[in-house]
């Protein structure tokens, strides 16, 4: 528990990841105007993907917790990854 | 020791005078165990509701042809029956009643982590019932698509859908509180000493489902929201018309209802866990094994929810690895069962009401599991699917699973619960009237769906009359039961004999304490030593 007391970030941090994050936002809308086809989603998820890690480990404290919590993040993770493989073993074998 | 530390620790949660007084001292109370007896209050006015409505179904199938009420009416009564059931008796179930009420006090805790947020999941609780319940008294028809809500007709239905999803999509939202609370409760909370592995078993099917309802429930709110989406505005996620796939659906709904069967039975397991070492006055039998199988359970649950869409046209390849992630999902269910009979072998067995309603839980438990095995064998599921077959699996499953395990948990706990002892006579009749019931109401169901019988329909063949009579008849013997037990339980509530602390000789925590529990639940918070244990007799 000693992990996590005494972490002040200083406020700029979170500007700047505030700056990151807007930035995404509009850059995943501009992607949308290129036509990539079948990968036009995983443009979106990748956008989306960064942005959630951003948020987790600075503005939720992933970073400074206790190193449980991030297990427990990446074991989530995990599972969404296996529960999308899965059910495309439905769409792209049909 | 020092007596009643805190002076509110005087009294039992019952007779205890707080800020706001009559109702009022229970529906802002935020004492873990007043909330859990809101929930069970709640849940069996639903109950009573829902029951009717069965009664009213197998009244219908007593005969073929109209016999009480038409088609349209009884599609919508199989609707009502099955939401119900399912978002409102068994997925809040055994956690929000006696995980609420003893969690906390099983692993030595005052209350549970965020105490105003157990009490804002009982509102949501409420606001989805009265949402659900305004589909049935308003608008242009009750729905009638099945609990399931399937796409595409989910948003062709010209009945009034919206309020029923939009409650179903609130009571997940208590389903997904009571987990995240119960996650933090159990990491945080534990008595000094009471390591992982000292922890007793209810607990930690509590923890397995807190870490189910968290992380699956968010799946069927979103794709309820497709849904009205797709209704009010036809953007055509599943509407193959405007080039969406309705199996996609599918596979949303079932990602959360697959797992959302073990938020329902994992509790269930976790209940008969603590009733069979208590009256066999046994150590449990493969303590470590059992915590394994309900995270395996938990774990591999999630991965199998194609085996309720075998015929729904999904591709070859997802069907036998669903297929096979579904015979595997079996194994740790059976580990259990060994344990649970090894417990009793050589044990000095006491057979009281909760051990009655244990060992029956087991004996149906296993029905359903094995004709779950049936329905994962990809071509037998072929033949019987979407035939009464499937609905005698999942009652024997669920109402035999969850429903006995519910009971077996009120007569165990009941003395601590309410400070006095039910008449054990009459708690063994109504057992045996509902257990016979039971049987006779649902097992017909499996001949009749291997005959051919389709579910979700009025009518039938008249060849299918005989054994409709027999499941009719044995409607009514198991609510006879039913009523048996509940006037018992309410009659003993007031007025039974004071009960001791610890009447069963149990070994957890909560019969430390004195019955009905005081406020705090401990004047101090107990330390466990190195030689305690929740089951050393
Ligand atoms: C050995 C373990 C189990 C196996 C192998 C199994 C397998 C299956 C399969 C394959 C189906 C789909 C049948 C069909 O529609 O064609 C099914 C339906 C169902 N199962 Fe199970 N099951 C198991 C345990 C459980 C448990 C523990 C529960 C609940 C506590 C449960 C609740 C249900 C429900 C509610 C349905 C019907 C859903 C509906 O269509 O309305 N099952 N089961
Ligand atoms: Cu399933």
């Amino acid at each position: 528990m000693e992990t996590e007391k005494h972490h002040i970030v200083p406020y700029r941090v979170y500007v700047y990841i505030l700056i990151a994050l807007v930035v995404m936002t509009f850059m995943s809308i501009g992607i949308t105007k290129i036509n990539l086809g079948a990968y036009s989603v995983l443009g979106a998820m990748i956008f989306a993907t960064v942005k959630s890690v951003l948020v987790l480990t600075w503005f939720m404290h992933l970073k400074f917790d206790q190193p449980l919590l991030r297990f427990m993040v990446g074991f989530v993770v995990l599972l969404f990854f296996a529960v999308i493989f899965i059910t495309f073993l439905d769409y792209y074998f049909r | 020791m020092q007596t009643a530390t805190h002076p509110s620790n005087e009294v039992s949660y019952l007779d205890y005078k707080g800020k706001y007084k009559g109702i009022f001292g229970w529906i802002f109370s935020t004492d873990h165990k007043r909330i859990g007896l809101l929930y069970m209050y709640s849940m069996l006015v639903m109950f009573v509701v829902g029951v009717g409505l069965g009664l009213a179904m197998k009244l219908e199938l007593i005969a073929p042809g109209k016999t009480i009420m038409d088609p349209g009416t009884y599609n919508a009564v199989f609707t009502v029956h099955g939401v119900i059931m399912i978002f409102m008796i068994v997925i809040p179930g055994l956690p929000a009643v006696f995980g609420n009420f003893f969690l906390p006090i099983m692993i030595g805790a005052k209350d549970v982590s965020f105490p105003k947020l157990n009490l804002l999941s009982w509102y949501f609780y409420v606001a989805g019932a009265l949402l659900v319940i305004s589909s049935v008294l308003f608008g242009n028809g009750t729905p009638d698509t099945g609990w399931t809500f399937y796409a595409p007709y989910s948003f062709k239905s010209g009945t009034n859908l919206l309020p029923a999803i939009f409650g179903a999509f609130v009571l997940g939202f208590s389903s997904i509180l009571t987990g995240l609370n119960f996650i933090v409760t159990i990491h945080r909370m534990r008595a000094p000493g009471m390591t992982w592995f000292k922890m007793p078993l209810f607990p930690w099917s509590l923890y397995g489902t807190a870490w189910i309802q968290l992380l699956a429930t968010p799946v069927v709110g979103i794709t309820l929201v497709l849904v009205a989406l797709e209704r009010i505005f036809n953007i055509g996620v599943f509407d193959p018309a405007l080039g969406g796939d309705p199996i996609l659906y599918q596979h949303l709904f079932w990602i959360y209802s697959h797992p959302a069967v073990y938020v329902m039975i994992l509790p269930a397991m976790g209940a008969i866990s603590e009733i069979i070492p208590t009256f066999s006055q046994k150590h449990i039998f493969g303590y470590r094994a059992i915590i394994a199988s309900t995270l395996a359970i938990a774990f591999v649950g999630y991965f199998v929810w194609g085996h309720h869409m075998f015929t729904s046209g999904m591709s070859g390849t997802a069907q036998y690895t669903f297929s096979i992630l579904t015979f595997i999902v079996a194994i740790p269910s059976a580990i259990k069962v060994f344990n649970w009979i090894s417990t009793m072998h050589k044990g000095s067995i006491n057979p009281e009401a909760p051990f009655l309603w244990a060992v029956s839980f087991i004996f149906v438990f296993m029905i359903g599991g094995f004709s779950g095995l049936v329905l994962g064998a990809l071509a037998a599921n072929v033949h019987v699917h979407d035939t009464a077959f499937v609905v005698a699996h999942f009652h024997f499953i669920v109402f035999g699973g969850v429903g006995f395990a519910f009971f077996g948990a009120i007569h165990y706990w009941f003395p601590k619960m309410f400070g006095r002892m039910y008449d054990k006579v009459w708690a063994k009749v109504g057992w045996a009237f509902f257990t016979v019931g039971f049987l006779t109401l649902y097992s017909p169901m499996f001949y009749l769906g291997m005959m051919g019988m389709p579910r979700r329909y009025y009518d039938y063949l008249p060849e299918f009359h005989a054994a409709n009579i027999l499941s009719s008849l044995g409607s009514w013997v198991m609510t006879f039961g039913l009523l048996i037990v509940v006037i018992n339980l309410f009659r003993s509530a007031k007025n039974g004999p004071i009960a001791e602390m610890n009447p069963w000789n149990s070994k957890t925590l909560e019969w430390t304490v004195p019955s009905p529990p005081p406020l705090e639940n401990f004047d101090e918070i107990p330390v466990y030593g190195e030689k305690d244990g929740p089951y050393e007799y």
